[in-house]
């Protein structure tokens, strides 16, 4: 009696450990995961060769959105960056917390010598040195976060390569904020909605435990928008948008033209974000 | 066996009571930060992991470290340690147990904790994380239980559990080599950027782990006439003094790398953590006084578990060093690493971390249904060598 | 019979006790079939038939989120004409304009709580922050 008991719990514990993993073990095999796990595999070739990374050739493969950001235009006209800034967290429903613990921020005012660690801010120009720098998530072509992410809620979209948050997803474990080189990620630390000043009905608020950063207005694109930040500046030539693989873009002809410097490309990291400055 | 932790003496009663209102705190710390969320922490957009993750990583070395009794006992037959195992193997699972309260508290979204299985991530090492934890908490479950009854039945163990036991040796190294491959694979974050950190986890843990242990031992000795021997107890200092030098050596490693070089990447947080940095006129030194604490302590318990001292019949000298380094190690790793690698931020900015009291009950509540766990894992223990004796 | 006077007031009372789902929503509205408010705006039309919909629209709304935001597909549907973008907030929400009186009334009724609103906005709660500026 005893023994058959003890049978009987094996083989239900034995089942029920197999139930629970199988899932796991299918998902982990079908192609979905193995793809996103090497999901940089247009990126890897040339990942052997270190002294391309950042500003060097890059394999052209379908579209890499990116951007150019003028400091020149910037510091010429000087509201330009706080008039993007607004455009962003009106689009986005980005709550404006008082304190620096609470803060959300997509895009923010930084000085050179913070966005740009690896440059020399000795002696710079007065410009640089008097004009505040937007800082913003990079789109990286080779992102840690998604590397670190545990549940695929941050992602690269392979058609466009805009590095993408599913806050639906995401647990809340901060990994990414911790891999972040460019401290791009902000977490919901308390329930955001009291803090938004006014909601843009197209676009969801989000909720406390989730992380979020910009998204290069992915939901504007797919209307045939330009993104928030971008229209804010338009006519003024601060801020490019488009495909950086695309030789013909308008993003493409600023950057064969002019010398740009990208943020701490030492780290592999292959940022989408241009600066002139 | 279970029933063994029902009758006990009132001392055993009101201790349990004791930490149980420790875990009714907790809880309740625990609702607050729950409906409210980890806005409840003094954690922020700067220094986004706070004392739950660093509590986790410190404790994930706790964890591994009960290796260093199975190891010898099994691979090398070093018959004295015949008696401890078993405790080295449930201080694994009181310690995996926090371990994973520890990231339920971080979460910021705890309902949608499974999806780390519902959408598995190879490329995530959290993911690889949860793998080795639950399958270290398995096998010390198994290990454990099956031992156990064994010896309580006087008979030997199973061959196929020795399958298991082998196991669990490379789960344990690997439990804390990918907790600290969580920290050293994230570009930007200089301080954790080493590829020491893994060889100075594992050291760090197999001494305080061991320590833990001895103290454990030593309150057995006294609360429950549960004696491990002072053979063990002379060879479970040596295992200690070694792996704490060698945790000592990797800081100073750390210390070369950063002031020779003079990059200041790798220096930074090492200034920070050690003396302070003045960054705009402002003068960010929080941690200070721990990471002296830290060094102090560590040479200080070094120095008298080598002493003649420790191996004294009252045990008190011994108790007092492994309680010194257990500390020591506990600033270190459950203090110093995680905070300091958010210093400064990747902007260069600093933002120091101090925690609220609501989290710190929340901590205060984890750390205590821990012990309530080893307390009751070893009730049965003990009531077992009581039992055969 | 012992206890008489115990036992057969306690076993009515354990009847009454058990039934209480049946008679409390008898006696009370709360076990009437939920009635969800029509779009106030008088369409007919949905992007799916009504029986679909109902059983099936949280699936149609996880579908439309991974292929919004994981699959980069936020093509315009059309359906009789009439344009939707893929999306509670820009879809549903332009008809079903009252999510108190169109989803609340099952969901509550089903005592089911989706988290949708903690971040989707209804209309009602959009416009609550028009107001102030």
């Amino acid at each position: 009696m005893d023994k058959q008991r003890r049978k009987f719990l094996t083989i239900a514990g034995a089942s029920v450990l197999a139930g629970i993993g199988a899932p796991a073990i299918i998902k982990l095999t079908s192609s979905d995961a193995v793809a996103s796990s090497g999901g940089h595999e247009a990126a890897a070739g040339h990942g052997a060769a270190p002294a391309a990374a950042g500003h060097g050739a890059e394999a052209p493969q379908g579209v890499r959105l990116g951007m150019v950001i003028d400091m020149r235009k910037m510091a010429d006209l000087p509201g330009q960056l706080d008039g993007a800034i607004a455009a962003c967290i009106k689009t986005h429903n980005i709550p404006e917390f008082p304190d620096t613990k609470n803060e959300i921020k997509w895009l923010w005012k930084a000085p050179f010598e913070n966005v740009f660690l690896d440059h020399s801010s000795y002696h710079s120009s007065k410009r640089v040195a008097t004009t505040p720098f937007p800082a913003l998530c990079n789109h990286c072509d080779d992102p840690p976060c998604v590397r670190a992410c545990p549940t695929k809620a941050t992602f690269r979209i392979p058609q466009n390569g805009i590095v993408a948050m599913d806050f639906h997803r995401c647990i809340g474990c901060r990994f990414c904020m911790a891999a972040c080189p460019y401290g791009a990620r902000s977490f919901n630390w308390q329930d955001p909605r009291p803090y938004i000043k006014k909601y843009n009905a197209d676009f969801p608020s989000r909720m406390k435990g989730v992380v979020e950063k910009c998204n290069f207005c992915g939901e504007r694109l797919a209307l045939g928008q330009e993104p928030a930040c971008v229209e804010a500046c338009k006519g003024t030539g601060a801020i490019t948008f488009g495909d950086l693989n695309d030789p013909k873009s308008e993003v493409r002809q600023v950057l064969d033209s002019e010398f740009t410097i990208q943020r701490k490309t030492n780290l592999g990291t292959k940022p989408s974000v241009f600066y002139i400055v | 066996m279970i029933e063994k932790t029902l009758k006990g003496k009132p001392a055993y009663w009101i201790w349990l009571a004791f930490l149980g209102m420790f875990m009714a705190i907790g809880a309740a710390c625990y609702l607050r930060q729950y409906n409210f969320g980890l806005g409840m922490t003094g954690m922020s957009r700067d220094v986004s992991w706070g004392l739950y993750i660093s509590q986790f990583t410190f404790l994930v070395g706790v964890a591994a470290g009960g290796v260093m009794l199975v190891l010898p006992y099994y691979i090398h037959d070093y018959k004295e340690f015949g008696r401890i195992t078993i405790l080295g193997e449930f201080l694994a699972i009181s310690a995996i147990v926090m371990c994973m309260l520890f990231i339920m508290a971080d979460l910021g979204q705890p309902m949608r904790a499974l999806n780390v299985i519902l959408h598995p991530t190879p490329n995530s090492m959290l993911f690889y994380d949860m793998c080795v934890l639950c399958g270290y908490l398995f096998l010390n479950i198994l290990c454990g239980w099956i031992i156990l009854t064994a010896e309580r039945k006087q008979v030997h163990p199973p061959k196929w559990i020795y399958f298991f036991v082998y196991l669990s040796i490379p789960f344990a190294v690997s439990i804390h080599t990918v907790t600290a491959m969580l920290y050293c694979g994230l570009p930007g974050r200089h301080f954790w950027l080493s590829a020491i950190i893994a060889p100075r986890f594992l050291a760090s843990a197999f001494a305080a782990g061991p320590a833990l242990i001895i103290l454990c031992c030593i309150i057995l000795k006294r609360v429950a006439g549960f004696d491990a021997g002072r053979k063990a107890m002379n060879k479970l200092v040596t295992i200690i003094i070694y792996a704490a030098l060698l945790n000592m050596f990797f800081v100073g490693l750390e210390f070369f790398v950063g002031y020779y070089s003079n990059i200041p990447g790798h220096k930074f947080a090492l200034e920070y953590l050690f003396f302070g940095i003045e960054h705009h006129g402002h003068v960010y030194n929080n941690l200070v006084p721990f990471m002296w604490a830290f060094v102090i302590l560590a040479f200080g318990a070094i120095g008298l578990l080598a002493s003649p001292l420790a191996k004294r019949e009252d045990d008190f000298f011994l108790g007092v060093g492994c309680a010194m380094l257990f500390l020591a190690f506990w600033l270190d790793k459950g203090i110093g690493f995680v905070l300091g690698g958010f210093v400064p931020n990747p902007l260069h900015e600093i933002v120091e971390y101090i925690p609220t009291a609501n989290e710190l009950g929340v901590t205060a509540g984890v750390w205590a249904t821990g012990f309530f766990v080893l307390t009751l894992l070893y009730k049965i223990a003990v009531g077992v060598e009581h039992e055969i004796e | 019979m012992y206890n008489k006077g115990t036992i057969i007031p306690g076993l009515a009372l354990f009847v009454l006790f058990v039934t209480f789902p049946i008679w409390f929503n008898g006696l009370t509205t709360a076990g009437d079939l939920p009635k969800p408010e029509l779009p106030p705006g008088g369409e007919k039309q949905c992007v799916m038939p009504a029986d679909y919909m109902r059983a099936n629209h949280m699936r149609l709304l996880n579908e439309w989120r991974d292929d919004v935001l994981r699959d980069g597909n936020r093509e315009i549907l059309e359906i009789d004409g009439k344009t939707y973008r893929k999306g509670l907030q820009m879809a549903c929400m332009e008809c079903h304009s009252k999510k108190e009186k169109f989803c609340d009334s099952c969901h509550i009724y089903a005592a089911v709580e989706p988290y949708c609103w903690d971040c989707h906005l209804t209309p009602t709660e959009a416009a609550s922050k028009e107001a102030i500026h």
